[in-house]
């Protein structure tokens, strides 16, 4: 269970609060307006941006003062997602030793977690080599040997097209297999395939997670602004 | 604990370094004393600022159209050309100057050329020919910086800006002026900085009242006057211009926040119509102006390789010891340092450009006054000369390396921090593969320079022990000009071959 306990972000004039639980194997879309703070909330769960206040915590445990690498979570960043220089094979072993010194039944699961999100075969080349979905997939496969509790999708897959995307969604919802999953989002339909809950962040606010039918058939005034309804 | 220590490398290395510039540039002014300065001394004052400002500004005017056709134009040669563009920086200076008086001497080429057309003949000797040196060494290290600043605009936007129908001009002001703005004015700070401690030019080229330079002054002082309170001032002198500049320089140097790209191979469109024909013409005349003199050399220097003496094979040896030793050091030292200065600590910044402020004179000279009294000054020649080779090259590869490193923790460290990618790891599999094409660099003009360097060498060395590039002085003092040329041919190999090397090494663990 992820719990924002009176989460205070601020930066310059921006100003987040957030005090919200988020239950385990839920799959959440957190949804605002561009500005709002989705990003610095995810990465102030990932430990990137340290609050002024308040806690993260995970399973009861407090984060704070754990780098981002030992926190129970993986993340995939809007860009940027894989080294450019390693193979994907390398990219994907990061995930199982920062150190690459891999042993065989390693090697076998990278080349497993590969055929699983469709890149069989192709453990040898650069991301230069690749699609902006195999880029997508490559990082899930990653995500996936990792095997954290916590999924945090920061937009990965914002630039690519609404059937690719939508693919992308399913196959995160096939592999997250009982982790819990925070996906930012800017477009409803991602929210309304993929979640089942949707956090709003609007107005310095970061809401508790509500059922995201609910909310869409009964949009709240700041959701209403949002959506132009 | 072991990461404390390791934590103190960078603050410990800082420390080396301040001591060996500033401590070196204090012993020589308490050993001196003080005094005024004379009117001869404002003179060669004046001509050192002259000739820095003229040799910066050539080099770094002519180098922007020619770094720029370069990068757009494919062309037979073109590697090699590139390569070679490496080559007269690396050039051992007092080869460089044999060569220039070989093409642009009384008797050479280029006089000769303008006899027949009646023009009156070109002086290679005082301003004009300073400057030509200056400007022959150092275009096409400008020239290499502009391409690699070139090369890490992503291909992405270069397809941008043609998907917007940009035309060169457009295209000029929205990309390629930005990496301008951002790489220009720190190449042509250098050059004014290495034009200011260029010592081995002003000897061979300048001298006499009206084209003197403080380094010379200083030189002069200390060797034939046994002046040490008069070098000593005019060392504080130099001193503080080098650190004036260097500060300024730091200002200078910014980074541009250009995204990643994805490590493709630059594609820059290459306009046909009068473009190509200035280009072309660019390219044509710098690798006549660079060609020209190494081929002189070659041509003078070849006959006599075959019967080279073996005192010439084991100056080569020591010489090779010397740089490969003091190129890692600097290369080490350097990375150390670019990575504290990642992490937010300026002051290693300062401590790896403070060599620029300093030069081999006076840092030479201040260690010769502590060492004299207390061991032979030839035993240590060798180390003192490795010490100090890799301390000037500090500046220049921390130079080369920060862009990279501060793009690379831009763009890179948030993933490697979600990795757990840290210490060694991260060297081994982020920072050092991402670094390679400038470390290469980096370390081969290190190695390159330490080869050719003669300097502190000169102050040191007894009548054995000597270094290759020594011997080419001593042999050419000596008026065995045969010896001296094919030496200073095998020199001239030696430093490209060490260069090459190193650069290669970078390019291949860059592209992989």
């Amino acid at each position: 269970m992820l719990r924002l306990e009176h989460l205070d972000l601020r930066q310059d004039d921006f100003r987040l609060q957030a005090d919200l639980t988020v239950p385990v194997g839920a799959r959440v879309a957190v949804i605002g307006p561009s500005g709002a703070g989705k990003s610095t909330l995810l990465m102030a769960v990932a430990g990137f941006f340290a609050p002024v206040a308040g806690r993260v915590l995970w399973d009861g445990q407090d984060l704070a003062g754990r780098a981002p690498g030992d926190r129970p979570l993986s993340i995939l960043f809007q860009d940027q997602n894989l080294f450019p220089h390693l193979t994907l094979a390398q990219n994907l072993g990061l995930g199982l030793r920062a150190d690459l010194r891999l042993d065989a039944g390693q090697r076998a699961r990278v080349e497993e977690a590969l055929q699983r999100v469709g890149l069989a075969g192709m453990g040898a080349r650069k991301p230069a080599q690749l699609s902006g979905g195999q880029v997508g997939r490559a990082a899930l496969a990653r995500a996936l040997l990792r095997e954290r509790p916590l999924l945090l999708l920061d937009e990965p897959f914002a630039a690519l097209g609404p059937a690719l995307k939508a693919e992308m969604l399913d196959l995160v919802a096939e592999l997250a297999d009982g982790a819990t999953v925070l996906m930012v989002t800017h477009d409803p339909a991602d929210a309304r395939r993929f979640a089942d809950q949707t956090i709003l962040v609007a107005d310095g606010i970061a809401h508790a997670p509500w059922p995201t039918a609910q909310l869409f058939a009964d949009p709240p005034p700041a959701l209403r602004a949002y959506l132009g309804t | 604990m072991a990461s404390r220590a390791v934590a103190l490398i960078p603050a410990l290395l800082a420390l080396i370094v301040v001591a060996l510039t500033l401590g070196s540039a204090a012993v020589t002014a308490v050993w001196g004393g003080g005094g005024g300065l004379g009117p001869a001394d404002w003179a060669a004052l004046r001509f050192t600022l002259l000739q820095a400002a003229l040799s910066a500004a050539v080099s770094a005017l002519l180098a922007v159209p020619l770094a720029r056709a370069l990068v757009r134009r494919r062309f037979a040669g073109r590697g090699l050309l590139l390569r070679l563009m490496a080559a007269p920086f690396l050039l051992p200076v007092v080869v460089a100057v044999l060569g220039l008086l070989a093409v642009f001497g009384r008797s050479g080429p280029v006089n000769s050329l303008l006899a027949v057309l009646g023009l009156p003949a070109l002086s290679v000797f005082g301003l004009h020919g300073v400057v030509l040196a200056h400007v022959f060494l150092n275009l096409p290290l400008v020239t290499r910086m502009l391409v690699h600043g070139w090369q890490a605009i992503p291909a992405e936007r270069f397809r941008l800006a043609q998907a917007l129908g940009m035309g060169p001009g457009p295209q000029f002001r929205h990309l390629e002026l930005p990496m301008l703005r951002a790489t220009l004015p720190g190449a042509a700070a250098l050059v004014f900085l290495l034009c200011l401690t260029s010592f081995a030019v002003a000897l061979t080229l300048g001298g006499g009242p009206k084209a003197s330079t403080v380094e010379l002054a200083i030189y002069q002082a200390l060797r034939f006057d046994f002046l040490p309170g008069k070098a000593a001032t005019l060392a504080a002198v130099q001193f503080a211009l080098c650190a004036t500049v260097t500060l300024a320089a730091m200002r200078l140097a910014r980074v541009e926040g250009f995204g990643a790209g994805l490590g493709r191979e630059v594609e820059m469109p290459a306009p046909g119509g009068w473009r190509r024909g200035v280009d072309a013409l660019m390219i044509v005349l710098a690798a006549g102006f660079l060609l020209a003199p190494l081929l002189a050399v070659v041509w003078r220097g070849a006959p006599g390789l075959v019967a080279l003496p073996s005192s010439v094979g084991w100056a080569a040896a020591r010489s090779l010891v010397v740089a490969v030793l003091s190129a890692v050091l600097a290369a080490v030292a350097a990375l150390v340092l670019v990575q504290a200065r990642v992490a937010g600590r300026r002051w290693a910044e300062l401590a790896a450009m403070l060599p620029l402020a300093a030069s081999g004179l006076v840092m030479g000279t201040g260690l010769f006054l502590l060492v004299q009294p207390v061991a032979p000054v030839e035993r240590l020649a060798l180390p003192v000369t490795m010490l100090v080779n890799a301390t000037l090259a500090l500046p220049y590869l921390f130079r080369l390396l920060l862009p990279e490193a501060l793009r690379l923790e831009a763009d890179y460290v948030r993933l490697a921090e979600s990795l757990s990618l840290r210490g060694a790891a991260r060297l081994r599999l982020l920072v050092l593969p991402r670094l390679a094409r400038p470390l290469g660099f980096g370390t081969g003009l290190a190695a390159a320079l330490s080869m050719g360097d003669l300097g502190v060498i000169a102050l040191f060395a007894g009548e054995r022990g000597v270094t290759l590039p020594l011997l080419v002085q001593r042999l050419t003092g000596a008026y065995r000009m045969e010896a001296a040329a094919s030496a200073a041919l095998l020199l001239v190999g030696l430093s490209f071959a060490l260069f090459w090397l190193f650069d290669r090494w970078g390019a291949r663990h860059a592209a992989a």
